[in-house]
């Protein structure tokens, strides 16, 4: 079938020859002519690593069928097209809730563990492959491999984050989360500086499932000031003081001035409120709101225009944390782009349980920018740089122009994984980094 | 306990609609003719949240079988609150043009037999004085089109005899429903290039949802449908026929 799928990003690149998977019975489609294969789930990485421009994509849109769902072992098994949205629309007013989930709820369960997303709750949970126990994989052999961490492990480490590229995932066991009630209770306030922020990252860690923090990147200087946000599922008691019920709390620290400027209180618009008050705000917030904010606008990827979107993020090291976020701050200011969008979090000591997984403990810097041509992609090169030299990694997911050296660099372990990459499978990405 | 029977389970668009039901109670009678699938919408259907979910792997477009499916659905759901019929195939209308066997085979899948089920339901909600017949027909019925009349035919005659027998069973606690949904990006469907005229399963199965709460007799889905068909079947036979349609 000719069709045109996208990442995220819509920079411009695209999947043409598109094969619809229909059920999870189905072979894998034969292509004569030796071009490669790649699952797509639903396109909500920013780069090429969903893409397989000179090869097939298998759509797994119909691949949706829940399984089964054990409330005693907390274990849903589903197929891999299924969106996390329906997932939380048929679990969360049952008591559930996903382990971990990105800043968006439209992505599939195959795309979740292709890229072993994270969460807010990184620190508590670590990524979503913490929470995979088991999937069937259907190889080009023809052969579905059932693993887990007992069974062909290998292959199983290898398929979290795996990129889509060990084979089509046809189910996966996950584990979901009781919860007392859908609502969560968020703290928001202002930081002035990444001490700071690095200051109410460690006092939250214990006591707040959720943090994460919007860094003004807009601001002339880059101080490292931004907003923080920390957050606690509410327990049943608490579920009768529905959203948006706010007061004010004194800081667990001092706080200078800092007036939020036009450029992030019209972002804190568009995400929750029109202003921040000095001080702590508390309010109640349903999970829609909390996490998935952005969701609210389908398609903003849109508002970019016809160039498109880069995401940058990456994750450094805690040690040197500080002053590597800062160098590359410096970096991102010197060259005169803005991003309308930073985010922060650290990551905590929790392993990734895939072989090539993005997250590790460190700090993670995300950045949206408006495509601006070759400029921009230079100071992505320097951006690499700092970071390889720092010891941490870019985000694959995010990712349409890392150089394959930068890539080496980032996930040294690729020489292993290579050889747990299906012979009939690659994409676009992996073309790229791998030459 | 709300008793649902559907024909053609392993429709994406049957299959959406179904989930919209999935809730503790509900009880579905699945027909279909691959046993495989059939099970697959089982375990998503129960994973949902439906209380029973039993399967009739049988193929609904063989015709002396469907006499006694439709007495199994009764025995296993005893009353039946809401029928669904949605197999279909969108046949090659050239191959149907070159042989008149192909044209009858088109025609049995996607009117004969969907006629026949729906006369043995009719009965059987007439007998109980209650119940929705809900028909997947199409806009393709709407008006014959050199590319397509086959199929076109097919679910024209569908239109038409729910259409007479919504008149027949008018005044009793029955109602039929036909739905003659657009462009739907489905497996019929995959080898279509998708422009913005497309719709998801999902978006129909809500129409339908709708459709059946507010007792409509015809619903085009979604519903610019109505009035792309408004104009398409107001443009004079001389015209059309220019319009390579
Ligand atoms: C607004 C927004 C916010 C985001 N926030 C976060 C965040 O907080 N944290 C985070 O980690 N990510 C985040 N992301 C990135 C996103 O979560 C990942 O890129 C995710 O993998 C996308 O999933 P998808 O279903 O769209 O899959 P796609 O993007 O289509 O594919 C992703 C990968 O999964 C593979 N894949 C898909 N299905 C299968 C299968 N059945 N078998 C094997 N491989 C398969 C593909 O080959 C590809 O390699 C965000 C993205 C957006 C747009
Ligand atoms: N998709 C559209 O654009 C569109 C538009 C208007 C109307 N419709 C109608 O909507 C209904 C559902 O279609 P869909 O879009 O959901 O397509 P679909 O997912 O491809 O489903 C088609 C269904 O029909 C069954 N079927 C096909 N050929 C058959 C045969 N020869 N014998 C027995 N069963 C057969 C299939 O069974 P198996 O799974 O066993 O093959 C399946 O259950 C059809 O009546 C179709 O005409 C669709």
């Amino acid at each position: 079938m000719q069709k045109n799928l996208t990442s995220w990003g819509l920079t411009g690149q695209k999947s043409t020859d598109v094969r619809l998977i229909k059920w999870r019975t189905d072979k894998l489609p034969e292509i004569k002519d030796g071009r490669s294969l790649l699952p797509y789930g639903n396109g909500r990485s920013y780069g090429d690593s969903c893409l397989n421009k000179d090869g097939v994509s298998l759509d797994t849109r119909s691949l949706n069928h829940l399984i089964s769902f054990d409330p005693k072992t907390h274990i849903l098994r589903s197929e891999p097209g299924v969106l996390l949205a329906d997932l939380l629309k048929n679990f969360v007013h049952k008591g559930w809730f996903l382990p971990v989930t990105p800043g968006t709820k439209y992505i599939t369960v195959g795309g979740a563990i292709a890229n072993d997303v994270h969460g807010k709750n990184h620190h508590r949970r670590g990524s979503f492959g913490n929470h995979v126990i088991r999937l069937a994989l259907l190889r080009s052999n023809g052969k579905t491999v059932i693993c887990s961490r007992t069974q062909h492990s290998d292959l199983f480490f290898a398929t979290i984050g795996g990129l889509g590229l060990t084979g089509l995932i046809v189910w996966a066991d996950i584990m979901l989360m009781p919860i007392d009630a859908p609502c969560l209770n968020v703290e928001t306030m202002k930081f002035e500086t990444l001490d700071d922020f690095f200051e109410l990252s460690k006092q939250s860690e214990w006591e707040y499932e959720y943090t994460v923090a919007w860094l003004d990147c807009a601001s002339k200087d880059l101080s490292g000031r931004g907003i923080f946000m920390r957050a606690n599922h509410c327990t049943r008691l608490q579920d009768s003081n529905n959203d948006q019920i706010s007061k004010s709390k004194k800081l667990p620290f001092n706080l200078p001035s800092f007036i939020v400027n036009n450029f992030t209180s019209k972002i804190f618009n568009a995400v929750y409120y029109n202003a921040h008050p000095p001080g702590v705000l508390e309010q109640t917030l349903c999970y829609e709101k909390f996490f998935y904010p952005l969701d609210k606008l389908k398609n903003w990827n849109r508002l970019y225009g016809k160039k498109g979107l880069f995401q940058y993020q990456c994750v450094v090291p805690v040690e040197q944390g500080k002053k590597t976020i800062e160098t590359l701050l410096e970096e991102v200011l010197k060259s005169g782009f803005a991003s309308p969008l930073a985010v922060l979090k650290v990551f905590g000591e929790i392993k990734s349980k895939g072989l090539m997984s993005f997250p590790r403990h460190g700090v993670t810097l995300a950045m949206d920018f408006p495509n601006s041509g070759t400029a921009l992609l230079r100071l992505f090169d320097r951006l690499d740089s700092i970071v390889a030299n720092a010891g941490g990694a870019v985000y694959p997911a995010k990712d349409a122009r890392m150089s394959a050296e930068h890539f080496r660099e980032f996930f040294p372990q690729v020489d292993k994984f290579k050889h747990y990459v299906d012979p009939a499978f690659s994409s676009t990405f992996w073309q790229r980094v791998m030459g | 306990m709300k008793k649902i029977l559907i024909i053609g389970a392993s429709s994406a668009i049957a299959q959406a609609t179904a989930r919209l039901y999935c809730k503790e109670g509900v009880h579905f009678y699945l027909i279909g003719r691959n046993e495989e699938k059939l099970e697959i919408v089982k375990d998503d259907l129960i994973t949902r949240g439906a209380e029973q979910v039993d399967l009739d792997a049988t193929n609904p477009v063989s015709l002396e079988e469907n006499e006694s499916q439709i007495k199994r659905a009764r025995q296993s759901l005893g009353e039946i609150d809401l029928a669904l019929i949605a197999h279909g195939d969108l046949p090659d209308q050239k191959e149907c043009e070159a042989s008149a066997r192909k044209t009858i085979k088109a025609l049995t899948i996607n009117s004969v037999s969907v006629i026949s089920l729906a006369t043995l339901i009719a009965h059987h909600l007439e007998e109980q004085n209650k119940g929705t017949l809900v028909v997947l027909s199409s806009v393709a019925g709407d008006r014959g089109r050199a590319s397509n009349y086959v199929y076109g035919a097919a679910k024209s005659s569908v239109s038409t005899f729910l259409e007479g027998l919504s008149y027949r069973l008018n005044g009793t606690g029955v109602s039929v429903i036909t739905v003659k949904p657009g462009f739907v990006d489905t497996p019929m469907t995959e080898e279509f290039e998708k422009g913005w005229l497309w719709t998801q399963p999902e978006t129909i199965a809500l129409g339908i949802k709708k459709a059946i709460e507010k007792q409509k007799s015809v619903v085009y889905l979604p519903w610019f449908w109505r009035w792309i068909m408004r104009v398409i079947k107001i443009i004079p036979r001389t015209i059309f026929k220019r319009l390579s349609l």
